[in-house]
């Protein structure tokens, strides 16, 4: 059996199953099982796929994690080991095989609602559901996508209230344990920041698998939506550091619904395969929004960064920077979409994707894509693939540095101006850590 | 402390030192002259061992070492320093970072315990008063957007904590205005004692009244063609380097 057939037979016992919950949800995700089926898993022949297999993952069938069923064994022990530095004074909210885990979870801002999605309608937000769940499909129109809409079981809507600055961050967990069997996790989130709200949002993935083997054996397919109303502000981060045993497809789709403002940071240090799409729609007037990535591959990893930002209204401001390491034979993509629609004057959009080639065998793949149909608008965007600077080096080692230290301030030097946007101190402190770990081991 | 014997190197099959005799002897300070694109960075850089440049024959040693079969950080090690001509700007590495990392390494090269932080420090401040160098330059990325003064003092107070026992400057005077360059010569000669040496290249005699030379010579074409006192300095300084050139013989085959 292919991975379609084998889902959509699953799909459709389920969707059964569930009717109960949610009648707005349920045609959504009816609509969505005939998206899947229709577009099947997206192959790369698929030209916003074109670099990224996840076929081959898919097809070794992860399985997903059955209704209501939380015996997975991960404890509150495992998830101890696990928490990210700052959780003391932080949210969390924990994911396990894509499933919500209240009893992980913890909440101690009073600003934040949080509240199961298939909850929503019998909490009077129907209108909220119908306006904004799911309006990343529009966007990313394809099976994989449409998979974990159709599979919604157990996802959570997070809500800021007007005039509410939360001061201490949500950190979210996804984690994936494959230690019984091959999982297929599909977390999904919507959040949404009313009137001059703000919020700092950490997300992060954990697989636990076996670590000998080194075939994918699990894969995560993630989608979070996020809305913010006028003066809203809104920090987002990603950090991946995963088992190399893991797939995963991370979608985060934001909508600027008022004059409001974006930061997100998209950090890759781990992981087997990893695809991550970020998507900024401007729906109004003087949106800002600034988007940087850093990913460092090494071994047989792939990474793909596909962004859109979509300037839908005049005056939006836009700056994006991604800057890319990549050792071993390891694989990268970069795509960066810039739609100015023909109303959107007077946009300013930036964009620039730098990438460092450790090895001969190393490989990236960088794609601008701009869209314009504006005129009267400024719009930038480059790309460059090198290796370190050989002048910066021989400064170094002429200073009595050996070539592996060398190596490891210069990658770190580089990679310096998007790690310092991370405004959420033990977060920074740790990618740092990180990074500097990583480069010592690759230094070996 | 450094010998060095028919050095002969080039770049991409182009020959740039065409056979280069030298000897420095602990204490002394010797200054190269010469036009410009005659080989004086080639040397230095030879000697600091950048590997972009290819040594055809010859040999260098330096403090009993055969210097060309050393690593640049090895060279860096043994105590010869190189204060460059076009320093590099590093966006992303902390002068501090940078300088602490260098330190450490050299002093565990030569045997000697890392620097504590405490004791760094102190070592920085020191160094940078001696520099005149702001404290705010130092949690700056390396050289990035430092004005021209500001990268060629760097260079001398990465020399101060290095303490090398060669120093080779290349042109460190150009573009310095008078107070400038007293501070640069200042450094340099507060690190100077019967052991050190100093090998001063450039452009203007103006530096030699501050960093007093034993010996003068003159690279031209890739050769030393005069060698002398302070006050063969004086007299390039007179009469121009056209007199040297016209002494020379046409450039053979290049
Ligand atoms: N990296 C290089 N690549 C090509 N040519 C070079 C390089 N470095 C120096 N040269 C050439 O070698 C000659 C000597 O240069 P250089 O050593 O910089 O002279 P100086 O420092 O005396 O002005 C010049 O003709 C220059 O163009
Ligand atoms: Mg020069």
């Amino acid at each position: 059996m292919n991975a379609v057939e084998y889902y959509k037979d699953q799909l459709e016992q389920r969707v059964l199953n569930d009717s109960g919950s949610g009648s707005g949800l349920i045609s959504l995700r009816k609509k969505a099982i005939l998206d899947f089926t229709r577009w099947g898993i997206p192959t790369m022949k698929n030209e916003e796929w074109k670099y990224t297999r996840i076929t081959p993952l898919l097809d070794k069938l992860p399985e997903l994690p059955k209704n209501g069923d939380k015996q997975i064994p991960f404890t509150v022990q495992d998830f101890q080991k696990r928490q990210l530095p700052g959780h003391e004074l932080a949210n969390e909210l924990v994911f396990v095989n894509g499933l919500f885990n209240s009893d992980l979870s913890k909440l101690i801002s009073k600003e934040i609602q949080v509240l199961p999605i298939d909850k929503m309608q019998e909490n009077g937000m129907q209108e909220i559901l119908e306006n904004h769940f799911d309006h990343s499909s529009k966007y990313l129109q394809d099976g994989i996508h449409a998979l974990n809409t159709a599979f919604l079981k157990d996802g959570i809507f997070i809500r800021v209230g007007e005039d509410l600055k939360v001061k201490k961050p949500i950190y979210i967990y996804h984690i994936t344990d494959a230690r019984a069997s091959n999982i297929l996790s599909q977390p999904r989130s919507l959040v949404l920041l009313e009137k001059n709200a703000g919020l700092q949002i950490v997300e992060t993935f954990l697989a636990l698998g076996q670590p000998q083997n080194l075939s994918t054996e699990s894969f995560s397919n993630h989608v979070i939506e996020i809305v913010l109303e006028k003066d809203a502000s809104l920090e987002y981060y990603k950090i991946q550091n995963d088992e190399l045993t893991n797939g995963q497809v991370s979608s985060c789709h934001i909508r600027q619904l008022g004059k409001s403002l974006v930061h997100t940071v998209v950090i890759s240090l781990e992981g087997g395969m990893i695809r991550n799409n970020l998507n900024v729609v401007m729906e109004s007037e003087r949106c800002e929004a600034h988007l940087y990535g850093l990913y460092f591959q090494h071994g047989k990893t792939h990474i793909d960064n596909h962004t859109i930002v979509d300037n839908r209204k005049p005056g939006c401001f836009s700056n994006e920077l991604y800057k890319g390491v990549l050792a071993g034979e390891s694989t990268g993509v970069f795509n960066g979409k810039i739609f100015v629609r023909q109303e959107a004057q007077k946009t300013n959009a930036y964009q620039s994707n730098k990438n460092i080639l450790l090895s001969g065998k190393a490989s990236v793949n960088s794609k601008p894509q701009l869209e314009i149909f504006a005129d009267d608008v400024k719009c930038s965007h480059g790309c460059t693939v090198g290796q370190l600077d050989d002048e910066a080096f021989f400064y170094l080692e002429s200073r009595g540095i050996p070539k592996t230290k060398a190596r490891a301030l210069l990658v770190g030097a580089f990679a310096s101006d998007i790690i310092e946007h991370i405004r959420i101190s033990p977060i920074r402190e740790w990618v740092e850590k990180l990074l500097a770990k990583r480069l010592e081991i690759e230094n070996r | 402390m450094l010998k060095i014997h028919d050095l002969q190197a080039g770049i991409e099959g182009r020959k740039i030192l065409r056979g280069i005799d030298l000897e420095i002897k602990p204490g002394e300070v010797h200054a190269i002259m010469g036009p410009n694109g005659s080989g004086k960075s080639t040397l230095a850089s030879v000697l600091a061992g950048k590997k972009d440049y290819e040594v055809i024959s010859g040999t260098v040693s330096f403090l009993g070492k055969d210097l060309l079969e050393l690593s640049p950080e090895a060279r860096a090690g043994e105590g010869l320093f190189l204060a460059f001509q076009y320093p590099v700007e590093i966006p992303g590495l902390s002068t501090t970072i940078f300088m602490k990392t260098a330190v450490n390494e050299v002093r565990k090269y030569r045997g000697q315990e890392p620097l504590d932080a405490v004791a760094f420090l102190k070592m920085m401040r020191e160094k940078m008063a001696l520099m005149n160098i702001e404290q705010s330059l130092l949690s700056r990325s390396l050289n990035e957007g430092f004005s021209g003064g500001e990268k060629k003092r760097n260079e001398i107070f990465q020399m101060a904590m290095l303490e090398p026992r060669l120093a080779i400057l290349d042109e460190t005077d150009s573009g310095l205005d008078i107070d400038a360059i007293r501070i640069v010569s200042n450094g340099v000669n507060k690190i100077r004692n019967k052991n050190n040496s100093v090998l001063v290249v450039t452009h203007y005699q103006r530096l030699l009244d501050y960093i007093v030379p034993d010996f003068v010579h003159v690279l031209y074409n890739g050769r030393i063609v005069k060698s002398g006192t302070k006050e063969l300095a004086f007299e390039l300084e007179e009469r121009g380097y056209d007199f040297i050139k016209n002494d020379q013989p046409l450039e053979q085959g290049a």
